[in-house]
């Protein structure tokens, strides 16, 4: 149980989310999917099981996926954020959400922002070459709708065609 | 999740200074497992000590034929650096099959090990090659630092800041994984050195990761999958849960260690 020690302070930080700059005071405990959807109301970036066991949450923390609900806003103080609200340009989408779109890669679409955020990761690794190796690089977003087909041919397809633009 | 005081220092004596103030102090490395545990309860830490920004503790290197692996140093980069995959790639393979990518960028080897989960990959690495855990203390042998579940040789104050791996001959982790946490249900990591064989076994043993004299014993004979073929692992001290029962995990043991023998480069 908690006792009277522990002060309950506030931390300020900073942190750049899709290219804008935040500062502000939080509670240590808040994690970044917590402090990304309560406090900046950007709530693309999905709660799920809140363990780490889904990957509702992926977003990009300094380039690399992450599962927000595991990483406390505090540990991202000075850090870059990305989240499915940053992919797009303007009214364009990222050519990985677009596949999707194309490939049927949903249903119910609740897992798709984490799912998108992992493909744009996976292709970027390079870790795109073959279905086997999407699967196995997708591995740690699940999709109880079970897209999982779908989504292995809009990842695909998006690596194709961002290959092909060089 | 209860509230806590958090700090940031940015070198191991800092840290070290912080821990050694007491107040139910928890060292956050990679979060991966501490901060789920804080959520539910399981952990309620007064201070929270993240070393997050101890750049001193990230890094690979090697001296002479022994790979050095900072304490923070997180999944992905042991699976994907030159340095391990040359001098003991079965290390890099085995990081490379811990939970899933985004586990793998947050989760570090110090905190695997600290936490020595009985179903974690790394202690099986750590006791199959006859590793050192090297604390702002001491060091200490893998064959000493593990000491049952979740319980390890670290004392009061003490931080991992190192691992280092005397590069074997040969080495291989097989490993038979829940599908869906990844979690070993029995791993196994076998590595042939100049001294003999050592056979290290997680996920299976009801009091943490083990070794296995009698394959080592056998191996050390002739480092062929036949040579264990009759060896029977007995079911005593093993793990009965959903996923397997204690017979069936020693079934594994034999099955995943003729693997990792038939594997080892």
């Amino acid at each position: 149980m908690p006792d009277g020690s522990r002060s309950g302070a506030e931390y300020s930080l900073r942190i750049r989310v899709n290219g804008t700059d935040h500062a502000v005071s939080l509670d240590p405990r808040v994690t970044l999917l917590d402090f990304l959807r309560e406090r900046l109301h950007l709530t693309g970036t999905k709660k799920g099981c809140n363990f780490g066991e889904c990957g509702a949450c992926t977003l990009h923390l300094d380039g690399r996926r992450v599962n927000a609900c595991m990483v406390l806003a505090v540990q991202a103080d000075g850090r870059e954020v990305t989240t499915i609200e940053g992919l797009a340009e303007a009214d364009r989408l990222h050519p990985v959400q677009q596949a999707f779109i194309d490939a049927d890669g949903f249903q119910c679409g609740f897992c798709t922002p984490g799912q998108v955020m992992s493909a744009v990761a996976c292709i970027a690794e390079g870790h795109a070459g073959s279905d086997a190796e999407i699967r196995e690089w997708m591995s740690g977003n699940l999709c109880r709708c079970s897209a999982y087909p779908q989504i292995v041919d809009a990842v695909r397809a998006a690596a194709a065609a961002m290959a092909g633009k060089g | 999740m209860y509230a806590f005081n958090y700090h940031r220092p940015d070198s191991v004596s800092a840290a070290a200074a912080i821990l050694a103030k007491g107040g139910d102090a928890k060292l956050l490395a990679g979060g991966q497992t501490l901060i789920p545990a804080m959520k539910l309860r399981l952990a309620s830490p007064g201070e929270i000590i993240d070393l997050g920004r101890v750049s001193e503790l990230t890094g690979i290197s090697t001296e002479g034929k022994v790979l050095v692996i900072g304490a923070m140093t997180p999944h992905a980069m042991v699976a994907g650096s030159p340095a391990v995959k040359s001098a003991v790639p079965a290390l890099a393979e085995l990081a490379h099959m811990i939970g899933d990518p985004a586990v793998r960028a947050r989760g570090t080897i110090g905190g695997s090990i600290a936490n020595n989960d009985p179903a974690a990959d790394y202690p099986a690495a750590c006791l199959g090659l006859g590793a050192t855990i090297v604390t702002n203390k001491q060091e200490i042998a893998a064959d000493a630092f593990f000491k049952g579940i979740f319980e390890t040789a670290l004392g009061d104050g003490e931080i991992i800041t190192k691992v280092k791996f005397p590069a074997p001959e040969k080495a291989a982790y097989a490993k038979f994984p829940n599908p869906a946490s990844r979690f070993a249900l029995v791993g196994v990591f076998i590595a042939k050195t100049g001294s003999g064989v050592r056979v290290a076994v997680t996920g299976a043993g009801s009091n943490g990761v083990f070794r296995v004299p009698a394959l080592e014993a056998a191996l050390a004979k002739s480092f062929t999958p036949e040579a264990i073929a009759g060896v029977k692992v007995g079911s005593d001290g093993l793990n009965s849960d959903i996923h397997a029962d204690a017979a069936y995990r020693a079934h594994l043991i034999g099955v995943m260690a003729k693997r990792a023998v038939a594997a080892a480069h």
